[in-house]
Order: structure tokens, then C-alpha cells, then sequence
């Protein structure tokens, strides 16, 4: 049987409330929101907080908005609501895709967007389709809000730039006119974590690629991401030989490790691929294909 | 702490330790056991309960995160004495073999019924992809649940 340590639990009413919890608290505390990684984490004893500081209920926290030329996406917002959200629909298609490929139905209807992306787990789907779009989080903390790059959040394997007495509140991504995007993933069943996932956007311009960006999951990218394949296609055309190149540099940076899901060779070559037909997709979106 | 959760319409206060995890709640502090407590590891889903109408995997929430909430179980799903027609679906296409992932498999059911009255075989296959079925029964769980979706309009005139 699998039960978390004993701990302690009390709501938070409002975020300044949270703040104020967490800073009463200090490192002892956790916030929790749907508790899908980390209540199986306390199970583990991986994680042993004296008090859970829930924050389910701050509706302030939820929901999925347009602000200027960002897409703005609340920290307690589920997997689900992700998943069904026609606006990033319209905008992104490598969300809808990525959501559907992540966990499962029922684990997406507790799980939000600022507890995966808090969990920094190295094969999380969402930090690859956060460092693909370029995206920011907004953490708060007692001296206010600021702004960190998705690209620059997570420090290394189950840490972020979150500091204890902060909150990650939403991400935001720009919105690119013209952009396609698409999320590949290679799973051995449905709602495992990646062997591998890749995502990417385009922006076509004059028949060049004038902007990219391109995610990776679980193979060990740094940071999530490919620069030096995105600087590659810059200024080139779209062609299976560009793409397939890019591709190649994308895999070339990740550095799997060997384990039950693949050998390290495999995930290299699953990098290639996935990222390779990612960018294929997003290009055929780019061009109303 | 002291908490207090509807289950099925009927509000249940305990005193319990904030550990406690729903699962739990519902079968021993509550007394209902078509709650069924599988792997712990929110793989199997037969634990699966609705929390405010929306399917939960209740070996992962706290009963604390509960409190205050509706919590619908297995048990709550026959109406007037009469069974849903997802259990009635059970029964007519041998939808259950072992029995152990059934209520988790019902609750997604009725729940993708309840929002698609008619789904794809595709559809339904897919609402039910974070439950596990150790029998392998899965050809009949969906039948069971096409099933229901043909005859829920009849049951209705029944009820």
C-alpha cells in the first residue's frame, strides 16, 4: 500500500494568501494543485513536505486567454482544458497534439499545466511544447511578479527556477501569424511517458524559413531544445534535405540516457525522426496543406 | 482534520489524518466498496470516481482536497431503483469478467455518455485508454457502452 507521510493540508484562499503560507512555512511546504505528480512523489517518499498548501480553488489561477499577441495559459489549468481549448487550437496545433499524447484521459482531468511544468520531470511533455513556442512562465513571489523563459526555467532534473515562497502563476506564448506546429511522440502504451517526443513551429516567409523553434523530450536536450538546429533553417528553404539536416542537429545536441525504454542509440535516432517529421508537419500546416 | 464530502447526494464527516487519500475515504470511512483500490499508481483506474461530475482517479487526491466537494461513486449511478443503462450494458454484453476494474470502467462510461451521447467505438476506446482491464475484456467493456448509448433514450421513458 502506498500512502504519502504524514502532513499536514490547509487552503489557500487568495494567491497573496498562498504567498503568505509558504513564506510562513518556508522549505517545508508544498504547494499542490492537482497532486498528479506530486502526491506520487510522497507516496515515494521522494518528496516529504510537513504541510500541503492547496491552491486548487484560486479560480485566479485558472483558464486560457489571448492578452495583446500572447496566448496566456493559467498555472491550474488541466491537461484537459488544454487539450479542448479551441483558441490555442487555432493558433498552435502542437498543443491539442501534445495533450492528447499526455497521460490519459482521466489523469488529464486532474493534472494542470504549472504542477507539470513545477515537476521538471526530464520526459514532460509540456516543458518541450513550452521550450518549442519560445514560451515565458510568470512566477510570483513577496517582492512580485516576474518573468523567466520556459527555455530557462528548469535548472536540471526535478528543479526549476522556482524558488521556495513562490508560485509559477501562467505561461505565455506569442502568437505568430502564419505558424504551423506539430507534436510527434513515441510511447510503448498509451499514457506512458515519452521514449522520446519532439515538437516544432514555423513561420514560412518568401518561400524561406524565417522562424522555428524546435522541443525535445526525454532524450536529454538541454534545456528542451535544438538552437543550433533552429539557426540551421533560418534563411532556408523548407526542403526534405533542409529539414532532414536540422533534424539530424537537433539529435546530434541530445544526450539520452540508456534505459527499460530504449538504448541511448535508439532514442538518438528517435530524436532525428520524431523532430524531422514534426517539422514536415508544421511546414505542410504553414502551407495549408 | 475535520471534513466533510457528499457522496452521492449524502454528506459524510469524519475526522481523518490529511494524508488520507480519497480512495480510502470513500470505501472504509464511508463504507463503499464498489470502489475498487487497485494500483495506487493512477495507472489502473479502477478507483476512478467523479469528483464534481468529473472522472478522478481517486487513489490520487487527498480526501482533504475533497472536502466540500460532490463525489459520485459506482453506487450512485442507479436511479430510483432503477440501474443505469451502463450497468444494464454490463450485464447484457458480458461486459465484466474478474469484475475488479468494472466500477472505474462504468464511471468513465456513463461519464463519456453523459457528454457524447453517441461516440465512435474510437471514442469510446479512447475515454477508457487510462483504464486497465487485467481479463483483457476490452471488446465487451465497449460493447457495453455502445450499448447503453442505444438504449439510455428508452430507459429514460422507463424511469
Amino acid at each position: 500500500m502506498q500512502t504519502p507521510a504524514p502532513v499536514d493540508y490547509v487552503r489557500a484562499t487568495s494567491v497573496a494568501n498562498a504567498l503568505a503560507l509558504l513564506e510562513e512555512h518556508g522549505e517545508e511546504a508544498r504547494l499542490l494543485a492537482g497532486g498528479h505528480s506530486l502526491l506520487p512523489m510522497m507516496k515515494l517518499r521522494l518528496a516529504r513536505p510537513e504541510i500541503l498548501i492547496d491552491i486548487q480553488a484560486l479560480d485566479e489561477l485558472r483558464g486560457i486567454r489571448v492578452e495583446g499577441d500572447e496566448l496566456v495559459i493559467g498555472a491550474l489549468t488541466t491537461h484537459a482544458e488544454i487539450l479542448e481549448s479551441p483558441v490555442l487550437a487555432e493558433h498552435y496545433a502542437i498543443f491539442r497534439e501534445a495533450e492528447r499524447v499526455i497521460a490519459d484521459p482521466i489523469v488529464r482531468n486532474k493534472g494542470t499545466m504549472g504542477g507539470s511544468m513545477c515537476q521538471a520531470d526530464p520526459s514532460e511533455d509540456l516543458s518541450a511544447v513550452g521550450a518549442a513556442l519560445k514560451g515565458t512562465v510568470v512566477i510570483r513571489g513577496a517582492q512580485g511578479p516576474r518573468t523567466v523563459a520556459i527555455r530557462e526555467l528548469h535548472e536540471g532534473p526535478y528543479e526549476t527556477k522556482v524558488e521556495d515562497g513562490e508560485i509559477l502563476v501562467e505561461a505565455r506564448f506569442p502568437i505568430r501569424p502564419g505558424a504551423g506546429s506539430a507534436y510527434e511522440k513515441v510511447e510503448r502504451r498509451v499514457g506512458d511517458w515519452p521514449v522520446c517526443s519532439s515538437g516544432a513551429y514555423v513561420v514560412l516567409s518568401g518561400g524561406v524559413v524565417s522562424d522555428c523553434g524546435i522541443g525535445l523530450t526525454a532524450v536529454g536536450a538541454p534545456h528542451f531544445c535544438a538552437p543550433a538546429a533552429e539557426e540551421f533553417l533560418i534563411g532556408k528553404a523548407p526542403s526534405e534535405e533542409n529539414l532532414a539536416a536540422a533534424a539530424q542537429l537537433a539529435a546530434d545536441a541530445c544526450q539520452p540516457q540508456p534505459d527499460q525504454r530504449g538504448p541511448a542509440d535508439y532514442k538518438k535516432h528517435l530524436a532525428q525522426e520524431l523532430t524531422h517529421r514534426a517539422l514536415r508537419r508544421a511546414v505542410a500546416a504553414c502551407q495549408g496543406a | 482534520m475535520e471534513v466533510t464530502i457528499s457522496i452521492n447526494g449524502t454528506p459524510v464527516t469524519r475526522d481523518i489524518e490529511p494524508r488520507m487519500l480519497l480512495v480510502h475515504f470513500v470505501r472504509e470511512e464511508a463504507g463503499l466498496r464498489g470502489t475498487h483500490w487497485g494500483c495506487d499508481t493512477s495507472n489502473c483506474g479502477t478507483c476512478t470516481i467523479w469528483v464534481d461530475e468529473l472522472p478522478v482517479k481517486s487513489c490520487t487526491m487527498l480526501a482533504a482536497q475533497a472536502a466540500g466537494h460532490e463525489v459520485t461513486t459506482v453506487e450512485g449511478l442507479e436511479k430510483n431503483g432503477e440501474l443505469d443503462p451502463v450497468q444494464k450494458g454490463f450485464i447484457e454484453c458480458h461486459g465484466l469478467q474478474c469484475g475488479f476494474c468494472t466500477p472505474g470502467m462504468m464511471m468513465t462510461g456513463r461519464w463519456l455518455l453523459d457528454n457524447n451521447p453517441h461516440p465512435s467505438e474510437g471514442e469510446i476506446r479512447e475515454a477508457i485508454s487510462g483504464q486497465i482491464c487485467r481479463c483483457t475484456g476490452y471488446k465487451n467493456i465497449v460493447k457495453s457502452i455502445q450499448w447503453a448509448a442505444e438504449n439510455s433514450a428508452t430507459s429514460e421513458v422507463n424511469a
